[in-house]
């Protein structure tokens, strides 16, 4: 090998420089979090009725006398399962574009939220599931079998989970759950949530007690996705170099994947598929903290938690006197970004 | 089959902002086979798209028979004019008979049904290329040689005087080359088709072309025939590569012997 | 010479046998059409059936046959030979059996247009064809711009296709959701397509669009099967690929476009009928004409299905889309399978 010149040397530091120092990562914490308050008191704040700042904090104090301050009562359990379901749907795409190293992976251009939101339709209209835990589980089940079912079609054949291939099974998957889900719900009027959330997720209706019910499986899932941010800096560097380091490829995917599965599925089960929201999430993320996972991660729970939380803000503005799922609100943004990244990151076979 | 002039007066071309080729002429002689040779990215591939038109020069004209190729309705184009691309696509389950039998579009007009003419030029295709015996058989079971004798097949089936080739044995074995190109030496031979050819193996090249042109740098290096080509200067120029070029004992063409670093006695 | 004749009884057979393919496929089609006449809530005898058609008015059969029946089964031929033919145009010109105008957003596209120009503009009739028709090509020249890049990739077209679909569809949520009612019925015709309720003048810009679009479709076939060999082989050929490209993407939008305004974007018709008419046509000749007749029957057996063969009352799309969905991934995993992306 030749020795390192003195040039080679210079590009090397020049390289770290890069990657973020703790200083702006510390900055970019601040920035974040102070966006995720002010968009949480937005959320409390506006809706469909304007209501004034007394009512508020008079609603925030438990007293609800007039109907501004029940509106404002049911906004708090909608604003917390906001912040809940982003965190856990960005947490979820940053594992996932890790595990496949893919920049275009998102828990619904992979099929895995519609897996769930179908799985869920399936237990209700032939199994009668009726209890919430019943629904978390079963969505659970869902995402789970339809991530290894989108995995195992998208690495067949040569070369195995290209970026692309992947991208197309899943997409193509998603397409077909949704078309079962709607032909399976639509003559049922008995499924609770209807079409509406089966098939365009969102946290309308949400409540504390059944917000409650899933918290547990998403702190499961919350620590096994952030205990991977090791693993997942290993894979980045390829399957065999993260064998060479040391560390079991086949482990670190699957404690990764099943962190990410248990957090789809319980969003899917309370909030409907809602897409996008974890492939925009990591790409931010990325730009503000750079690719470190231990990074990474916890950054895309919080960005996912505020920038969910502000799409149904908006939905809930933009369509007055109606409101719009979240999950509208993130597919038309997030169907653009997606576009983009398929042209613009060099997407390996594109 | 009457013999048609085909020459490049003045080409410049490019994709996006890059000019590739840059106020080229070449004429291609009739009833002969002239074969490109150069190093990647110099231009030989699309000098071949510009003449057989599937790339429109930014300058320059190719002209048929004098008139540019531009102005010629393409089906009356396409019975003068063939060409094999370097990738052609097979559709899935198409078989032989009926691949080949696509190269008869150009002369069946928009009712005229399908003709006793036709079929002879089909058979008379599948028997040239020796893939009669295919006719039957899926073209996506076949193996590489035969496939690309399947191609060449069609490509004779359209019965045009002019055949131009984007690099024909690429993806082959050596005796799969070496029959491909015989076969269009056949063709040539017989039928007094006017073969042009991108080659990638300069030995193969030299053996042979009629008229064996070297492109560098968007230009004609050299071109004439194969023993005034291939030299130790010529290969210095196109390829920066130091070389010993002898006479080969079979077929007294030039053959070039590459000389490296290392390995010398 | 032998050879000769060999050559020639090959090519004999293929057509032979193309022919009796289409000719079972017209036989079935109007099977299926006099059964969905005769068939219903009751049973009509097809010489009551046959006293309608010819214009006697018989109390009862005449207004179930002439004003629902029969529109409804006019509607649903049309519309299924509109997608089917529309489709198999896409999806042999990008080579691709995935790139046909259900999944890559052109049909989602004449549909947002449709339903924002009866939702929003308060317009109906003729001029919400014409709305998505033109959404329809705008949509097709987007998608081809947003994956445009040194020429366009079949993969990367159907994603950027899937992306601007899934934004598409969240549109027509978004119009719905304004309307003055969520109204189910109405809204499932534009997110999965329905026959329901067929007006007789729904059928007569269907009809106009098939002649004219398919007409065109027909004068380009042999044109189109030359794309199939790549366009580089089919420029050699003497096919004009620029002009053919645009001529054909024009047809087949404005096809698929046209019975979209009237029946919704019937799920996966226009994805299905290629493949299934290539299926039983093998490759004798041009599909485009097998996979009408296949679309056409799709969605008249799909819809008569959902009326009366199971346990609730279906609108078709939901027949097709629980079809297609499992015939899309059974694609998927055989073009993984064999190799390289499909």
């Amino acid at each position: 090998m030749p020795p390192m010149t003195a040039r080679s040397l210079s590009a090397l530091r020049r390289a770290r420089v890069i990657e973020r120092s703790n200083r702006v990562r510390l900055l970019a914490l601040i920035a974040v979090l102070a966006g995720v308050a002010v968009i949480s008191a937005l959320s409390v704040a506006i809706g469909t009725r304007e209501v004034g700042l007394s009512d508020i904090l008079a609603a925030f104090a438990g007293r609800i006398e007039n109907t501004d301050q029940a509106a404002v009562a049911a906004r708090l359990p909608r604003t917390v399962l906001g912040l809940l379901a982003g965190a856990a749907l960005g947490l979820a795409g940053a594992v996932m574009q890790g595990v496949t190293r893919n920049p275009l992976a998102d828990p619904g251009i992979l099929g895995v939220n519609m897996g769930a939101s179908l799985a869920v339709v399936i237990g209700v209209a032939w199994f009668g599931i009726a209890t919430a835990q019943a629904y978390i589980w079963t969505a659970i089940l869902g995402a789970g079998v339809a991530a290894v079912f989108v995995y195992a079609i998208g690495s067949m054949g040569r070369g195995g989970a290209t970026p692309l291939k992947l991208a197309l099974a899943g997409a193509a998957s998603s397409v077909a759950f949704a078309a079962l889900v709607i032909a399976i719900v639509l003559p049922r009027n008995d499924i609770a949530g209807g079409i509406r959330l089966w098939q365009i997720g969102g946290i309308g209706g949400a409540t504390f007690a059944r917000t409650v019910e899933v918290v547990p499986v998403l702190i499961a899932g919350f620590v096994l996705c952030l205990l991977s941010a090791r693993r997942l800096n290993a894979l980045a560097l390829g399957d065999d170099l993260a064998a060479g380091l040391g560390e079991s490829v086949a482990f670190a995917r699957a404690f990764a994947a099943l962190g990410a599965v248990l957090l789809c599925g319980a969003t899917t089960a309370i909030c409907g598929p809602i897409g996008f929201l974890g492939l925009v999430v990591p790409h931010l993320c990325r730009l503000l903290v750079g690719v470190d996972h231990r990074w990474l991660l916890p950054f895309s729970a919080l960005t996912g938690a505020g920038l969910l939380l502000g799409a149904d803000v908006i939905g809930r503005i933009i369509a007055r006197p109606a409101e719009l799922d979240v999950g509208i609100v993130t597919a038309f943004v997030g169907a653009p970004f997606f576009i983009w990244v398929l042209r613009h990151q060099r997407v390996r076979e594109l | 089959m009457t013999r048609h002039i085909l020459n490049a007066s003045r080409i410049s071309a490019g994709y996006g902002d890059t000019v590739i080729l840059d106020g080229l002429d070449l004429d291609l002689l009739p009833g002969r086979i002239t074969v490109i040779v150069g190093a990647n990215a110099c231009g030989k591939s699309t000098l071949l798209r510009v003449m057989s038109r599937l790339l429109k020069p930014r300058a320059g004209q190719v002209l048929l028979d004098g008139t540019s190729i531009h102005r010629i309705p393409s089906r009356r184009l396409a019975q003068v004019l063939g060409l094999l691309p370097q990738s052609p696509i097979a559709p899935e389950g198409i078989t032989v008979a009926d691949l080949v039998s696509r190269g008869r579009y150009p002369h069946q007009g928009l009712l005229s049904r399908w003709s006793a003419r036709d079929d002879e030029a089909v058979a008379a295709a599948l028997e040239v290329t020796h893939t009669f015996d295919l006719a039957d058989r899926p073209v996506d079971e076949l193996s590489g040689g035969q496939r690309q004798r399947v191609w060449i097949a069609m490509a004779l089936a359209q019965e045009t005087g002019l055949l131009l080739l984007d690099e024909p044995t690429t993806f082959l074995d050596i005796n799969h080359q070496i029959e491909v190109l015989d076969l269009l030496t056949d063709l040539n031979r017989t039928r007094g088709t006017t073969i042009m050819m991108v080659l990638h193996d300069l030995n193969l090249a030299a053996r042979y072309a009629d008229h064996l042109v070297a492109m560098a740098g968007g230009r004609i290096h050299a071109a004439g025939p194969p023993e005034a080509i291939l030299t130790e200067a010529n290969i210095r120029a196109v390829f920066g590569l130091e070389s010993r070029v002898i006479t080969d004992p079979t077929s007294g063409r030039p053959i070039m012997l590459p000389i490296g670093r290392h390995r010398m006695i | 010479m032998l050879s000769v004749s060999a050559i020639t009884t090959a090519r004999k057979t293929r057509s032979q046998a193309r022919r009796r393919v289409i000719a079972l496929l017209l036989v079935l089609l109007a099977a299926g059409f006099a059964l969905t006449l005769m068939l219903g809530q009751s049973f009509t005898p097809p010489g009551t059936v046959f006293r309608v058609l010819t214009g006697e008015d018989i109390p009862g059969a005449s207004f179930t046959i002439g004003r629902l029946r029969l529109p409804r089964a006019v509607l649903a031929v049309l519309a299924g030979a509109s997608f089917g033919m529309g489709g198999v145009a896409f999806q042999t010109m990008l080579r691709n059996p995935l790139a046909s105008p259900d999944i890559i957003g052109i049909s989602s596209g004449a549909s947002a247009a449709a339903v924002f120009a009866i939702v929003v503009l308060g317009l109906n009739g003729p001029v919400v064809s014409i709305f998505a028709v033109i959404a329809g090509l705008g949509v097709a020249l987007l998608i081809y711009a947003l994956s445009w890049r040194n020429g366009v990739a079949g993969a990367r077209l159907i994603l950027v296709g899937i992306g601007v679909s899934a934004m598409l569809n969240s549109f027509v949520a978004y119009v719905l959701s304004g309307a003055s009612a969520w109204n189910l019925q109405e809204a499932m015709r534009w997110l999965t397509g329905s026959v329901n309720g067929a007006q007789p003048a729904q059928s007569v810009p269907v009809l106009a669009a098939l002649i004219l679009f398919g007409g065109v479709l027909f004068s380009r076939a042999r044109d189109l099967e030359a794309l199939r060999l790549g366009d580089d082989t089919a420029a050699a050929l003497g096919t004009p690929v620029a002009r053919t490209r645009i001529t054909i993407v024009i047809a087949a939008v404005g096809l698929i476009a046209v019975a979209t305004a009237v029946a919704g974007p019937i799920a996966f018709v226009a994805f299905l009928s290629g493949p299934i008419a290539a299926r039983i046509i093998r490759n004798n000749g041009s599909l485009l004409l097998p996979a009408a007749l296949v679309g056409a029957l799709l969605v008249l057996l799909g819809d008569y299905a959902g009326q009366f063969l199971l346990p609730r009352r279906y609108p078709v799309g939901i027949v097709t889309g629980a079809l297609g969905a499992p015939f899309l991934i059974t694609l998927i995993v055989r073009a993984n399978r064999a190799g390289g992306t499909p």
